[in-house]
């Protein structure tokens, strides 16, 4: 009954880390970005729900999920410039940003953390056959679920979708064909940002307290799914990212607590061996053939 | 003067650090430290760039072995009457250990060596963005261990009482040395070799170099002198936690090589005494910071936004770095420029 429940809890935050690694995916599909900084749009939205409190509930949603996007459009602008770096310059570009607005935060809001109260009730647990869940879990679960279907359908049915993959799969070949770039990458970025401000609502209730490294803290073990799941393409980077998620859950639950302190150095030894022995991704079928000439 | 001027790769960037240093010395005592500190943190960036730079692999573990020549220097030399009470885990070998402050530094390059070499065997068959995770797995499994596991080290707790000995001389001499391995190897066979692996791997193996092999060299090399630099870290500040050797630092010092300018050993030196000079002016700003006539104080914190936003102009104006990623030239030749132009014409007539 414990690992049932367990395993709930860890398919709920897998959905989260989905939702964290299609976002990443999205922006790393069209630009070939790996973009750290996306952990503090997750930030940024659960800050605008701490300044929105005292007002209705659904006007802090709306205000959370327009920052957001507002603070993703810019990283589009910010990034411009650097389309044609190297992914090295662009990495170290947006762990810049990201450090910015970290530092912004601790200078505005300090470092010590403030309750951002955000729909409280959700974290009430409710009785399902003897298994107590809360009910931000369920939340998570099918809300993840209903955006991850809703962004292939996006991806698979619109003509911006189609010329999302078009560009993911060869930018150069894609704007011969008459895609146009900065629409391609922008409508990823808001996306992206969209799926972050959703995150950061789901997150803002299960974490209440506002820190500056609140998004931060996320987007490492989302990058890490996407590596491992294969991040160039979306499904398996999203599947990366939910299978990070599970093992998380899992095994910070499963684990004796004198072996818990060791549950990075396991996982992140996993990693070295998924990488090891598939280092384009464990979730991409066959081998992709090196590019050469 | 040929000699001189064959060999002004290093001896440039050496001179610059020889006048930073003396220039540093007139400083009063505050600042003194921290121009030390930057230094050491310039003996951090050489010794990525002998690995980063040279095989275009970004590696993001190489703090790991920074932590691992740290704690090394700093355990062998703390007081063996402080360690056995204040750390009771810890094996007795470390616990009763105390060494002289040479043979210290000595035991962090090698262990950051050995290190290197054990974790580099499987890491150097990966490229690009998996090296680049794989090496992040590396960091955060050396960090975890050492904060969790109190027998080899202070745990979460703070190492202190290590003797103060990294003064002008030895971290002066010490970052010396380490340009002049770094140059020796990147100007060495197997140096061109790794390089050569940079610009076209399929073509560099087709010319019997096997990139493993060299990588793994590289990795080694580049780890033994992030040990060593690991030990003019511990001996600069006096003590040691785990967080000072983590994810902070091995940001700011990747940021270091590519604010730079990523290959070349000029790169490394400038950026790293730019970005931590600029650092240390902030952070004097933060506290008053009086120039003659001219006062700055500004809101405390205010130092890492002032450091984020100049990281971000240079990258967003000069993604190559502020060196471009060439290699310091010779100033006293009327055709320098104009030599350098046709080989790089020469170079892109190949490549098409």
């Amino acid at each position: 009954m414990i690992l049932v429940q367990n395993l709930i809890d860890a398919i709920a935050l897998g959905a989260l880390f989905a939702l964290v690694a299609m976002g990443l995916g999205l922006m790393f599909g069209v630009m070939r970005l790996v973009n750290f900084a996306y952990g503090e749009l997750i930030t940024v939205g659960a800050y605008t729900l701490l300044l929105t409190s005292g007002q209705p509930e659904w006007v802090r949603v709306v205000a959370a999920l327009l920052v957001v996007v507002v603070f993703g459009l810019l990283m589009d602008v910010t990034f411009r410039p650097l389309r044609l770096a190297s992914p090295t310059t662009m990495l170290i570009a947006t762990f810049s940003v990201s450090f910015l607005l970290q530092n912004v935060a601790v200078l505005v809001f300090g470092t010590r953390g403030e309750a951002i109260g955000f729909l409280p009730v959700l974290n009430q647990a409710v009785d399902i056959g003897g298994l107590r869940i809360r009910w931000v879990t369920l939340v998570s679960i099918l809300i993840g679920a209903l955006l991850l279907g809703a962004t292939s359908l996006l991806l698979t049915r619109t003509t911006i979708g189609l010329q999302i993959r078009a560009a993911a799969a060869d930018f150069r070949m894609a704007r011969i064909l008459g895609v146009k770039a900065n629409t391609v990458i922008t409508t990823a970025f808001v996306g992206a940002a969209l799926l972050a401000g959703v995150v950061s609502l789901m997150l803002s209730i299960q974490r209440p307290l506002a820190t500056p490294t609140f998004g931060f803290l996320v987007i490492i073990p989302a990058l890490v799914g996407i590596v491992v799941g294969g991040m160039d393409r979306l499904v398996p980077a999203t599947l990366g990212g939910f299978a990070v998620g599970v093992a998380t859950g899992l095994l910070g639950n499963l684990l004796p607590s004198a072996q818990r302190v060791f549950l990075n150095t396991a996982l992140f030894l996993v990693v070295i061996i998924v990488l090891l022995i598939k280092p384009d991704g464990l979730f991409v079928r066959g081998r992709q053939t090196v590019e050469r000439l | 003067m040929t000699l001189v001027r064959r060999h002004w790769t290093l001896i440039g960037p050496a001179l610059f650090v020889v006048v930073f240093a003396l220039g540093g010395r007139l400083t009063s005592g505050s600042i003194q430290l921290q121009v030390r500190s930057i230094l050491v943190t310039a003996c951090i960036v050489v010794a990525l760039h002998v690995f980063i730079g040279v095989s275009g692999v970004v590696s993001f573990g190489h703090i790991s072995f920074v932590a691992i020549g740290a704690f090394a220097a700093g355990i062998a030399t703390a007081p063996a009457e402080l360690k056995p009470t204040a750390f009771p885990d810890m094996f007795p070998f470390l616990a009763n250990l105390e060494i002289g402050n040479i043979a210290s530094l000595v035991l962090a390059a090698a262990i950051g060596g050995l290190y290197a070499f054990l974790v580099g065997i499987p890491i150097v068959r990966l490229s690009g963005l998996a090296a680049g995770i794989a090496t992040f797995a590396v960091l955060i499994i050396t960090n975890n261990v050492f904060r969790n596991w109190e027998a080899i080290g202070p745990g979460a707790k703070t190492l202190p009482q290590i003797p103060e000995t990294s003064d002008f001389l030895q971290v002066t001499v010490g970052l010396l040395a380490v340009m002049a391995i770094a140059y020796l190897y990147q100007t060495s066979r197997y140096g061109r070799m790794l390089r050569a692996t940079r610009e076209d791997p399929a073509a560099a193996r087709s010319s019997g170099v096997h990139i493993h092999r060299q990588r793994l060299a590289a990795f080694t090399l580049s780890g033994l002198l992030a040990g060593f630099a690991g030990g003019l870290l511990v001996h600069l500040v006096g003590s040691i936690t785990t967080n000072q050797v983590y994810l902070d630092l091995t940001f700011i010092t990747l940021a270091m090589l590519v604010i730079g300018g990523i290959g070349s050993l000029w790169g490394a030196v400038i950026g790293a005494v730019f970005i931590a000079t600029l650092n240390t002016v902030l952070f004097e700003a933060e506290n008053q910071f009086d120039l003659g006539p001219l006062s700055v104080d500004l809101p405390a914190g205010s130092r890492l936004v002032g450091l984020a936003v100049v990281m971000i102009l240079v990258l967003l104006f000069r993604p190559q770095g502020i060196t471009d990623g060439k290699e310091l030239r010779w100033p006293f030749t009327r055709d320098g420029a104009d030599r350098s132009k046709e080989v790089e014409a020469g170079v892109g007539m190949g490549r098409d």
